[in-house]
C-alpha cells in the first residue's frame, strides 16, 4: 500500500501533495487497478494531518476518475494511466537508466542531470502537457 | 463559518467583551464554529486569544454578551460535560505521578472514559509511576491532552497546543489529536503562532486582533476570495476604482502599490494585476490591523 510523504516546506498545499504522489505512484505502476488506498485514519495516524485534507485529495482523485469511494469499505484505484511501457523495468526505462548511470560516471551531478532532461523534455514535448 | 445553520454550532460566541479595570481584553467578539472542524485561532500576542478559551470553558464571566457550547449558555464551572480545555501551561501537579494524574482525572470528571485515558497513555509510553514534574515537555502535553480527551469532549479548546515542543513529539501530539478528531469527530478551536502547522492542521480560521474577530472562514474559500493587487505608485485617489470596504492593506513603495483586496474586483486600470496571495500573506496583513474598515 501506498504511504504517503508531507513535505512541510513544500509550499504545495497538503492536499496535493497527495493527489500528486497518487498519480504518480500510478504512472510508475507501484498502484495498480483494485489496490485500495490507505483509509483516512491510517493517514491521519501516520502524518498527523487533518482527516479532511485526506478526502479532499481523494475526491480531487476520484473527479479525474482514477479512484473511487465505496462507502463502508475504501477507496479503490479504478484506473491507472500508467502503462507497462513506462515502468523503470521497461525498455525505454532500463535504457534512462543506462543513460543517467553513464552521465553519472562522466562526473555529472544530479542539478545538471536534471538541468538536462529537463531541457530536453521542453524540447521534445513541446506543446504536450 | 457564517453558512453554517444558526442552531447547530457546537460553540458560539456572540457580542462579548471582557474588561480588566479599565482595559477590554475582549470587545465585540462574536463568531461560531462549524461542526466537526478544525479551526485555527491566530492573533498576536495580547489579542484576546487566551481570555476568549478561558471564558468559554467557564473560567471567567464575561463583562458583556455571551458564550454557548451546543446550544446551552456557558456559566460559571463546572464548565460543560461536552467542553474540553487544555490551557497553554498545561496544568498539572508535578509531584504527583501520572498514575495519581489519571486517578485525579476520574474522580473530578461526571463524565471519564478511564480505557480511553488508558490506552492515550500507553500510546505516550507513559510510565505510571513516574512523576509528572520528570517528564519531557512532549510527554507532559500528550498526558494533558489524555487527561481532557478521556472526558470525551464535543469541543476542544486548545491553547497552542504545540508550541515548546520538538519536532518529533509535534508530530506525535498532531497524531493523537487528529486521530481522535476522525474517530469522534469532534469541534476543535486551537489557538497558534506557526502558520505551516495551520495550514496542515485547520479547515478553519479565525483572526483576532485588539479583542475581536476581524478575519474569519474557511480557509479555502479566504484563499479564494482575497486577491493581491500590484500597480503603479498612487496616492490616496488613485485606489478609487476599488470597491467600498474591499481593501484589507495597503503597502506603497517610491513606484509600486501593493493592495490586498477581501473579494475579487471588476477589471483593473492598466498597469495593474492581479495574484492570488499565500495564506501567510493574508494572516500577516490582518495581524497588522488590516479588515478592521480602516478602509483606503
Amino acid at each position: 500500500m501506498i504511504e504517503f510523504r508531507i513535505d512541510r516546506r513544500a509550499g504545495l498545499p497538503t492536499y496535493l501533495q497527495i493527489v500528486q504522489q497518487t498519480r504518480q505512484a500510478l504512472l510508475l505502476g507501484r498502484l495498480r487497478v483494485g489496490d485500495q488506498l490507505p483509509t483516512a485514519r491510517e493517514v491521519v495516524a501516520s502524518t498527523g494531518i487533518n482527516p479532511n485534507t485526506v478526502l479532499k485529495a481523494y475526491r480531487e482523485l476520484d473527479r479525474e476518475g482514477l479512484v473511487e469511494t465505496r462507502v463502508g469499505a475504501g477507496t479503490f484505484v479504478i484506473a491507472a494511466p500508467g502503462r507497462a511501457v513506462a515502468a523503470q523495468e521497461s525498455e525505454a526505462g532500463e535504457a534512462l537508466g543506462a543513460w543517467l548511470r553513464q552521465a553519472k560516471a562522466s562526473g555529472l551531478d544530479r542539478a545538471e542531470v536534471e538541468a538536462l532532461t529537463k531541457a530536453w523534455i521542453e524540447d521534445i514535448y513541446r506543446g504536450e502537457r | 463559518m457564517t453558512d453554517t445553520l444558526v442552531d447547530s454550532s457546537p460553540l458560539r460566541v456572540v457580542e462579548v467583551g471582557q474588561r480588566y479595570g479599565r482595559k477590554w481584553a475582549l470587545r465585540g467578539c462574536s463568531f461560531e464554529l462549524r461542526p466537526g472542524a478544525v479551526t485555527a485561532l491566530v492573533g498576536p500576542n495580547g489579542a484576546g486569544k487566551s481570555t476568549l478559551m478561558a471564558a468559554a470553558a467557564g473560567l471567567l464571566r464575561p463583562t458583556q454578551g455571551r458564550i454557548e457550547v451546543q446550544g446551552e449558555v456557558v456559566t460559571a464551572s463546572p464548565s460543560h460535560p461536552d467542553l474540553g480545555y487544555l490551557a497553554q501551561d498545561k496544568p498539572l501537579y508535578r509531584q504527583y505521578r501520572v498514575r495519581e494524574m489519571l486517578e485525579i482525572g476520574r474522580h473530578l470528571n461526571a463524565r471519564w472514559d478511564a480505557a480511553h485515558a488508558d490506552a492515550l497513555v500507553d500510546a505516550a509510553n507513559l510510565d505510571r509511576d513516574q512523576r509528572v514534574g520528570t517528564l519531557s515537555g512532549g510527554q507532559r502535553t500528550r498526558l494533558a491532552l489524555a487527561l481532557v480527551l478521556a472526558r470525551r469532549p464535543r469541543v476542544l479548546l486548545l491553547d497552542e497546543p504545540l508550541a515548546d515542543l520538538d519536532p518529533l513529539a509535534r508530530l506525535e501530539v498532531q497524531q493523537t489529536l487528529m486521530t481522535e478528531v476522525v474517530d469522534t469527530g469532534m469541534t476543535v478551536l486551537m489557538s497558534s503562532h506557526i502558520l505551516g502547522e495551520i495550514a496542515e492542521l485547520c479547515e478553519d480560521l479565525l483572526v483576532m486582533v485588539g479583542g475581536s474577530i476581524t478575519l474569519s472562514g474557511v480557509i479555502d474559500t479566504v484563499l479564494a476570495q482575497h486577491r493581491v493587487l500590484v500597480g503603479p505608485g498612487t496616492g490616496p485617489d488613485g485606489l478609487d476604482f476599488l470597491p467600498e470596504g474591499s481593501v484589507v492593506e495597503v503597502q506603497r513603495a517610491a513606484r509600486q502599490t501593493t493592495v490586498l483586496v477581501d473579494r475579487p474586483v471588476g477589471p483593473l486600470p492598466i498597469g495593474w494585476s492581479s495574484s492570488d496571495p499565500t495564506l501567510e500573506e493574508i494572516v500577516v496583513a490582518y495581524l497588522r490591523g488590516g479588515g478592521q474598515g480602516t478602509g483606503r
